[in-house]
């Protein structure tokens, strides 16, 4: 049914269509007609942030942590331009988003005017897609097909830019099903004949490994059931990217840990070794495989991505599987259970023996300490005293997150959201307000590092102003912690502006917005802190002071193969000599 | 690890792709890009070869279908076997492109290219380039008694050679439409 109706109004009719109950943003002179829509209806929520780019990363903890496409809305000029570093880490972790941006009116575009940037061509490289709607009578189709866009394939973020007079002109509101998307239909069906010589490969493999990454995610929670399920049939080890941890359980048997630049030095050596590597969704990034030449010399590589370019971009494989992998999975399980469920099991047996083996290294020991708190130590504890309940972590970037990584446990796909394509600093604060927005009752807490806390602090306010009871375990080094350490190893010691200089006092600061503030600095008082802080009712900033030169192991120096890998042992021994990337 | 060796010599049509990634034989390819002939179209495929550092030898692009706002847009690129193929890839990925078709891997593929070349001279240098223009079968489309203009289509090659011919008779300007390609057949 077509009805007559502003570009405003269709803004705002569209979310309703597509079942989007809240949006993320910052209003403007540019945005002002869509403003006044939301401000006369009341069953989409918008969340004030402070900046935009927080408005981003909002939107793409809500939607890591629903499956959901998140939404956000800006102005021209500025608004737009701070949501480009969110809109970059939403494409290259592949989250969707649909992101409204002003512009000044059709009749002025070009001309310099106020508050005018080319929105669409700054974010045209930074988006999956993006529009310039230049009339009304296109809006709602451009809508919907937004939506699809961001949701279809391999997901990611879109914009629509509308100028000002389209917001007020009147036109027609097509509804979502009539909108044209046959021509954006990316396949997911996986070609049959490759999965089949995929399950020959299963039956044969003396030494097979899964390597997952964010695409099991991605395809839902059913691609994530059917993962296990055949992990677990087959026997096979699995080990995750950073973006993959939780779609196979940590506490399950087959699991080895992240792999990775900071991963595992089990689950490394097991893609070193292996002679069958199953990558489902995950795309040889460079903090995976290390030097490229030497990755995994002696394994058959099967690849399934529903990114065709993700196949043969950085590493050559021998099966190429173009498709979903929620869909290929359960062709693969059908067609190994039908020829008897085969796997080499004499093979399997000595590689579990050899992986024991590597296991027995236990490469995440730390040397604890009575005096300060180590921050393994801070997230081992966090890890105990938040087991079993309903929670949900998002991270910063730098070695805190590593630590999260290796030191928590996730059970369950969407629970840990972080920044891992781009590594973007000042992610996981705003992240951790978009995951409460969408799980008001659940525990959701960002582990950070004081330094990229501070870099979107300003959302303080928006935990205020909307009751997020987010919870800030801030392991506070007074370092810029990731770059000391590199500097430590590969720099001769020169920390050239890795200080955390003028810290505010952050209990004081927690107050100033009304939030409960905790320090701890002492490992004997900190389970009585970490509690303190999951039973406040209402957000809580917890600086916790950490040992400050603790470094990050294992770890792979950049441009080293994964047998190269330096344990805290070797550290002292480590001479540089490796390539800085 | 017998189990696990997979036969060489895939055909297209074989799961598995055997072609020799590894190479570092570059080659040229023209791709013909089918897009939806909407505003920013050619700015993506252009930003895609930028951003990830690829070349452009040639690129024309022109509407092709008016009724169904399909423009093709046909691309002269370099590049080993693993550059090309996520080049065609990657160009697959921009969501307004309908076709990417590589016309050089199918078979050799007609290519045309039409150019103006301003030659001024007089005397002997003037007769022997109408000569030439005669034997390349380019035509005057423009002449002054100091001047002329020459129209000529061609194979890139062949435009190339005509260049060379043209520099020492006085060639001054030269205009050219890049490569328009087909497949050969049907
Ligand atoms: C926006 C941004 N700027 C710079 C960097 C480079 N960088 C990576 S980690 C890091 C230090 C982070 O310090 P902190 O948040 O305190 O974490 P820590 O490593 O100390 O745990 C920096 C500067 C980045 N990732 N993002
Ligand atoms: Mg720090």
């Amino acid at each position: 049914m077509a009805r007559q109706m502003t570009g405003a109004k269709m803004v705002v009719q569209a979310l309703k269509d597509h079942g989007v109950d809240t949006i993320f943003g910052y209003p403007g002179g540019a945005v002002l007609p869509i403003y006044d829509e939301i401000f006369q209806q009341n069953d989409i929520r918008h969340i004030l942030v402070r900046h935009e780019q927080a408005a981003v990363h909002m939107a793409e903890g809500y939607a890591r942590s629903t499956g959901k496409p998140g939404c956000v809305l800006v102005t021209s000029g500025p608004g737009a331009t701070n949501a480009v570093t969110g809109l970059t880490d939403a494409l290259m972790d592949s989250i969707p988003l649909v992101v409204f941006s002003g512009q000044v009116p059709t009749f002025m575009i070009g001309t310099d005017g106020f508050q005018e940037a080319d929105t669409v061509g700054i974010t045209r490289p930074c988006t999956k897609h993006n529009w310039l709607v230049k009339e009304s009578e296109k809006l709602a189709e451009t809508i919907h097909q937004a939506f699809h866009v961001a949701t279809s394939g391999r997901p990611g973020p879109v914009l629509i830019d509308i100028p000002k007079d389209v917001q007020f002109a009147t036109g027609t509101y097509s509804e979502p099903k009539a909108a044209r998307v046959d021509h954006y239909q990316p396949k997911v069906k996986g070609d049959l004949d490759a999965i089949t010589k995929l399950v020959e490969l299963i039956e044969t493999a003396e030494r097979p490994i899964f390597y997952t990454g964010g695409g099991v995610i991605n395809s839902g929670t059913a691609a994530s059931q059917l993962m296990c399920e055949l992990v677990d049939a087959t026997g096979f080890p699995i080990t995750s990217t950073l973006m993959g941890l939780g779609a196979y359980p940590a506490s399950g048997k087959n699991w080895l840990g992240m792999l990775g630049m900071h991963g595992l030095y089990e689950a490394n050596l097991a893609m070193h070794g292996c002679d069958l590597m199953i990558n489902l969704g995950a795309r040889f990034d460079d903090r995976i495989t290390g030097r490229v030449a030497d990755f995994s010399p002696k394994s058959t590589k099967v690849h399934v991505d529903i990114d065709a370019s993700s196949i043969n971009k950085i590493v050559p494989v021998d099966l190429p599987i173009v498709g979903d992998v929620g869909h290929v999975l359960e062709d693969a399980l059908k067609i190994w259970k039908s020829r008897g469920r085969k796997v080499n099991k004499e093979g399997l047996a000595k590689w579990w023996a050899k992986i024991e083996g590597w296991k027995k290294v236990n490469c995440l020991a730390y040397t604890n300490s009575e005096k300060t708190i180590k921050p393994q130590y801070a997230l081992q504890r966090l890890e105990a005293l938040t087991k079993g309940r309903d929670r949900y972590i998002t991270t910063e970037v730098g070695q805190h997150q590593m630590w999260a990584a290796q030191f928590l446990g996730f059970d369950a796909p969407n629970r840990w959201m972080t920044s891992g394509g781009l590594g973007t600093m000042g992610y996981g604060f705003p992240a951790s307000i978009g995951v409460q927005i969408a799980h008001p009752d659940a525990l959701v807490i960002n582990v950070a590092g004081e330094a990229s806390w501070l870099m979107n602090m300003q959302e303080m306010g928006t935990a205020t102003q909307f009751r997020t009871p987010v919870k800030q375990f801030i392991l506070n080094n007074e370092r810029l912690g990731m770059v000391r350490q590199w500097q430590q190893l590969l720099h001769g010691e020169r920390y050239s502006h890795s200080w955390s200089e003028s810290l505010p006092d952050f209990v004081k600061l927690a107050e100033s917005f009304g939030w409960k503030g905790i320090r701890c600095e002492d490992p004997a008082e900190l389970d009585d802190a970490i509690m303190e802080m999951l039973n406040y009712d209402g957000p809580v900033l917890f600086d916790c002071l950490v040992e400050k030169h603790e470094n990050c192991f294992p770890m792979i120096p950049s441009g080293k193969p994964h047998n190269e890998m330096l344990l805290a042992a070797d550290a002292e021994a480590f001479k540089s000599g490796a390539t800085l990337v | 690890m017998a189990a696990l060796n997979i036969k060489k010599g895939s055909t297209s049509h074989s799961a598995y792709d055997l072609r020799d990634f590894h190479s570092e034989v570059e080659r040229s390819h023209t791709l013909a890009v089918l897009v939806d002939n909407e505003a920013g179209v050619l700015a993506r495929v252009i930003g895609l070869f930028s951003g990830r550092g690829y070349n452009i030898d040639s690129l024309t692009v022109a509407e092709v279908d008016h009724k169904g706002h399909r423009s093709r847009i046909t691309i002269v690129t370099r590049g080993t076997v693993a550059v090309i193929d996520q080049i065609k890839a990657q160009l697959g990925r921009i969501v307004p492109v309908h076709q990417v078709i590589d016309l050089t891997t199918e078979s050799t593929p007609v290519e045309r290219e039409l150019a103006l070349f301003k030659v001024s001279g007089t005397g002997d240098k003037r007769v022997e380039a109408l000569r030439l223009a005669d034997i390349f079968r380019a035509n005057v489309v423009d002449s002054t008694l100091e001047s002329f203009v020459f129209e000529i289509t061609g194979t890139p090659e062949k435009i190339d050679a005509f260049a060379e011919l043209m520099r020492p008779l006085g060639l001054c300007d030269v205009a050219r439409t890049g490569v328009a390609a087909l497949p050969r057949g049907v």
